[in-house]
């Protein structure tokens, strides 16, 4: 069987799954439809939040993001930040909403402020963040399909489409938490299993984890061998590169940090347990099966930069020929990902990090991941795995960024503010007109991505950072914050953040927009805009806490709201 | 639902629940932005196997130590429930 027959039918295999689980798992309520009824058991819920959480961006490119773009100490921020906010998530956040016991978070948000603005704002800042992050998981389903199963763009992200539709629609929350649990067992194993041969291989080590620290055949440590390699061809030291200042990397570690504790699409996965003491315990679950491919990432990253470094240079000091470079290497120039532009005419590929000499000119980060199993000469069925488990973390990711934004239009603008007298089942029709809509705003984005659409996922957490995380925390928190402290805070955050990152990038990133240009020297203490999120956080607490000492207090039923929240039990 | 809470337990439920997240607020920062960022110099001249110990501290310590600090939190505010009868009933 060639490759992409194998392919097909392990993709095939995997989506006839969850088609089967949406049949299985129909919603025929609204509290099944928002929340899956609250009966997840909490390993259950933390494995759908793992894949909830674990995105196109985490499976394919974040080691290429570490090995490569960041030369690996500094992308160290993603490993901190994306998993360092499940320790705040369970402690300030989750299970106060869990008691709180509602559908959506700006429902918790419209309540505890007393105020319909509130509300609506809440509603607005979960958009601007969800959408920005669901275009990146429609791209990645795009780009999957077309790699592996050599489908165009177009009919990739259209097949896509049509299973999140199926699932998300009929299913609501309930189908997609068994889905997610499904995707995360595919996406777990297609990251893993790879990792483990290709640790094997070059450290003798099984775990991945382990092999990072351990030793190459000719006794010395990976990583010192890796250090003065990329010495020797004029890039950074691996274990120490920093990314921009140590200020900058705090700022960045700190704002995916606050973001994820700010993200509705997962705290609303902490509403589906039974219990408040279920959703703190389902936190640590979410947390270990997350750091399950958080540890395996840095070892893939290292390996595979070592591996790619050596198989272009097989003895010291002579280049690979350009003839005689390996199949997939080959494979991978056709999509454009690697490119070979031989400068000083030797037949060699000399890889470099002076731009001058180097002639390995594109080498993508995706490649990390995509070309590792055919790096280490894994069979086909591996190479497939690898293709199933992208489209699962893109899927399971959209779906519940899909869920959240539906949501907050069915029930938050819909039954909460607009039309309050509709029925439960209006609602429920309107909770899955919403999703339709949604899946197709969301397909015809990833159809036509505006400029913005790379990188925009670190973005969405700056965002989420900066409005929603603060109201959230002084929510419970405080109970003295007023109405207009969170919604001026709530503003203030989102556009100072918005505002930096638009000076920076070009106004709706549209190039030559970019007032003050996107270099470093223009960056405020050098923190650039993606790491922003952090000081919008910090405008958000200032703005609300002075705003709330010139307002009048919040009314009695808002006080005795949050003892409520606080106290799982009466 | 239930019976209610006294003013009391609730006051001494969220003391104690605010003293648990500063001590594990206090390890989380350590762990991550400490460890793993500001002081990573000093601790890369540790070696530890074939890691740097800040290094290791970025790409592998913080994240297994914030597994635990989320176990701890559950299962200390669960012990801390049962103390002040505040038990959730099972569904």
């Amino acid at each position: 069987m060639s490759l992409t027959e194998t392919t097909y039918w392990v993709v095939g295999a995997s989506f006839a799954l969850y088609v089967v689980i949406a049949i299985r798992s129909r919603a025929s309520t609204t509290q099944e439809f928002y929340v899956a009824g609250k009966g997840i058991h909490p390993i259950a819920n933390g494995m759908a939040t793992a894949a909830d959480w674990m995105s196109a961006a985490s499976f394919i490119s974040m080691a290429g993001l570490i090995g490569l773009s960041y030369n690996g100490y500094g992308g160290s921020v993603f490993l901190m930040g994306w998993t360092g906010g499940y320790v705040l998530l369970a402690m300030l956040i989750a299970p106060y909403l869990r008691k709180y016991g509602k559908f959506t978070v700006p429902e918790f948000i419209g309540d505890r402020y007393y105020s319909n603005t509130a509300r609506i704002v809440a509603v607005l800042c979960l958009i601007i963040c969800s959408v920005t992050y669901v275009i990146g998981q429609m791209k990645g389903i795009g780009v999957a399909f077309s790699r592996f199963l050599e489908t165009d763009y177009e009919t990739g992200l259209l097949s896509g489409m049509v299973i999140v539709f199926f699932y998300a629609v009929l299913g609501g929350m309930k189908g997609i938490t068994y889905t997610q649990i499904a995707q995360f067992c595919v996406l777990i194993f297609a990251y893993t299993v790879p990792a483990i041969f290709i640790s094997l291989q070059l450290t003798g080590q099984p775990i991945p984890q382990l092999g990072l620290g351990g030793t190459l055949a000719d006794g010395s440590y990976l990583l010192h061998k890796l250090d003065h390699i990329l010495l020797d061809l004029g890039f950074q030291e691996y274990t120490t590169a920093l990314r921009g200042s140590t200020l900058n990397m705090a700022a960045f570690t700190a704002s995916l940090m606050i973001g994820t504790a700010g993200l509705p699409h997962v705290i609303i996965r902490f509403f589906t347990v039974p219990t408040v003491r279920a959703a703190r315990t389902s936190a640590g679950w979410a947390l270990l099966f997350i750091a399950i491919l958080y540890t395996t990432a840095p070892a893939v990253a290292a390996m595979a930069r070592l591996n790619i470094i050596q198989i272009l240079e097989p003895e010291t000091g002579q280049a690979l020929l350009i003839e005689e470079r390996p199949a997939w290497f080959k494979n991978w120039e056709r999509t454009g990902l690697l490119e070979v532009e031989d400068k000083n005419g030797d037949g060699r590929i000399q890889y470099h990090a002076d731009p001058n000499r180097n002639e390995l000119v594109k080498l993508d980060n995706d490649i990390l991941v995509l070309a590792n199993p055919e790096i280490a000469n894994l069979p086909n069925w591996v190479i497939a795995l690898v293709a199933a488990g992208g489209l699962a973390a893109a899927l399971s990711t959209a779906a519940g960024l899909l869920l959240a934004i539906s949501s907050a239009i069915s029930h938050d603008l819909l039954k909460r503010t607009l039309m309050p007298q509709i029925t439960e089942r209006q609602e429920l029709m309107a909770s899955r007109l919403a999703m339709s809509l949604a899946v197709l705003g969301a397909g015809y984005l990833g159809l036509n991505p505006p400029g913005f659409a790379a990188g925009t996922v670190a973005l969405a957490f700056g965002l989420a950072a900066a409005s929603l995380f603060p109201a959230l925390f002084l929510g419970i928190f405080s109970q003295r914050v007023t109405r207009e402290g969170a919604i001026l805070g709530m503003l203030s955050g989102i556009s100072v953040t918005l505002m930096y990152v638009f000076q920076h990038k070009g106004i709706m990133f549209i190039p030559g927009t970019s007032f003050l240009g996107d270099l470093s020297p223009n960056w405020f203490f050098g923190i650039e805009p993606n790491a922003f999120g952090v000081v919008g956080a910090m405008v958000n607490f200032a703005v609300t806490l002075t705003v709330t000492r010139f307002t009048p207090a919040p009314p009695d039923e808002v006080r005795r709201l949050v003892e409520r929240v606080r106290v799982p039990v009466s | 639902m239930g019976e209610p809470v006294s003013q009391q337990t609730r006051e001494i439920y969220w003391r104690e629940n605010r003293r648990l997240m500063l001590i594990l607020g206090f390890f989380w920062f350590v762990v991550s932005l400490g460890c793993g960022v500001l002081w990573v110099e000093p601790l890369n001249h540790i070696q530890m196997g074939g890691f740097k110990l800040g290094f290791w501290f970025a790409q592998q310590g913080a994240i297994y130590s914030f597994i635990l600090l989320t176990f701890i939190y559950a299962l200390a505010m669960a012990r801390l429930e049962k103390r002040l009868g505040l038990e959730e009933p099972d569904e």
